[in-house]
């Protein structure tokens, strides 16, 4: 990538740092930052990571998914977001591809992640 | 192109854009030149690949070779013959600016991609291979020509294109850098003219 985007970049280079090594399979922990009126508070979104998109630019998004009522749910994060308060990592998982799209057609126990284990 | 937050927390898409050093090679006034303009220069050129006359132009203004020559009339900032012009100086936050750029080549294009036409028609009710068609060009017996300036298929691209009132996001003045919102017209590291 051209140096001088690199240098605009790396303004963000710090809300970077504070975000653990998270891929594919894991389970993640994001907490949201909601403005209501004047109000703000955290609201938590747990779920699976399926993907990382454009990584190492400013561009990155990260989609999560969970079954929120019996339904599935995904949500979009840019990895920069000003409104993603922290990401803990919750679980490790173990899969073989970088995106995992086919947990979608999955549900109850074929939808499992195993652990990965050092 | 890259992508920043924005005041309002939103991503926005944006260019990066070198904008100085320039230098001030040439200052025009109506009674020199018989209008008020000043020329800018960008980039470094090697001394042997300089025309002789160009050669004396630079040296008249004490600088190095350039590799681009703008005239800019009416120009804002009071300036000297041989002054140095950083980003700060010309631009600031939020200012909105035209950016002229020559656009990327696209080869011999048909109506549809050139000049935006919808194409003929479907591929069903016996037609089969007229859907990107311009369609006719003319009537019959009279004029029994075509006219001049009909909008048909050929080379696209690689024009003058300016896109206006372009906003900028961020100027980066130790490295000279603009960060304008959205796409500019050319292809990466090619030139292009900033108006304000």
């Amino acid at each position: 990538m051209n140096d001088l985007i690199k240098l605009v970049e790396k303004e963000y280079a710090g809300k970077r740092a504070d975000i653990p090594a998270f891929k594919a399979g894991d389970t993640i922990n994001v907490h949201v930052k909601i403005v209501e009126g004047n109000k703000e508070r955290i609201q938590q979104f747990q779920g699976v990571v399926i993907q990382r998109k454009n990584t190492n630019t400013n561009g990155e998004t990260f989609t999560v998914r969970k079954i929120s009522n019996g339904i599935g749910v995904e949500r979009i994060f840019p990895i920069i977001s000003p409104s993603i308060d922290k990401i803990e990592l919750v679980r490790r998982g173990s899969v073989r591809r970088a995106r995992i799209y086919y947990l979608r057609g999955l549900s109850g126990k074929a939808a499992r992640i195993k652990e990965k284990l050092n | 192109m890259t992508s920043v937050v924005g005041a309002d927390g939103q991503m926005v898409a944006c260019t990066v854009i070198q904008a100085g050093p320039c230098v001030v090679t040439q200052v025009k006034t109506k009674e020199t030149d018989g209008y008020d303009a000043v020329q800018l220069g960008f980039g470094e050129k090697k001394e042997k690949n300089t025309t002789k006359p160009l050669l004396g132009h630079f040296k008249k203004a004490n600088t190095t070779p350039k590799r681009k020559l703008v005239e800019f009339r009416e120009f804002a900032t009071q300036v000297n013959l041989g002054d140095t012009l950083t980003v700060g100086d010309v631009f600031g936050e939020g200012d909105f600016v035209d950016v002229v750029g020559t656009s990327k080549g696209k080869g011999f294009q048909g109506v549809v991609k050139r000049h935006g036409f919808s194409g003929v028609g479907e591929s069903t009710h016996g037609q089969h291979n007229r859907q990107r068609h311009p369609g006719s060009v003319g009537a019959c017996s009279f004029p029994a020509r075509v006219f001049k300036g009909l909008r048909m298929a050929g080379r696209t691209g690689g024009r003058r294109v300016k896109v206006q009132n372009v906003k900028v996001l961020k100027i980066m003045p130790e490295a000279n850098l603009l960060v304008v919102s959205g796409s500019v017209p050319g292809a990466r590291n090619s030139f292009v003219v900033i108006e304000k």
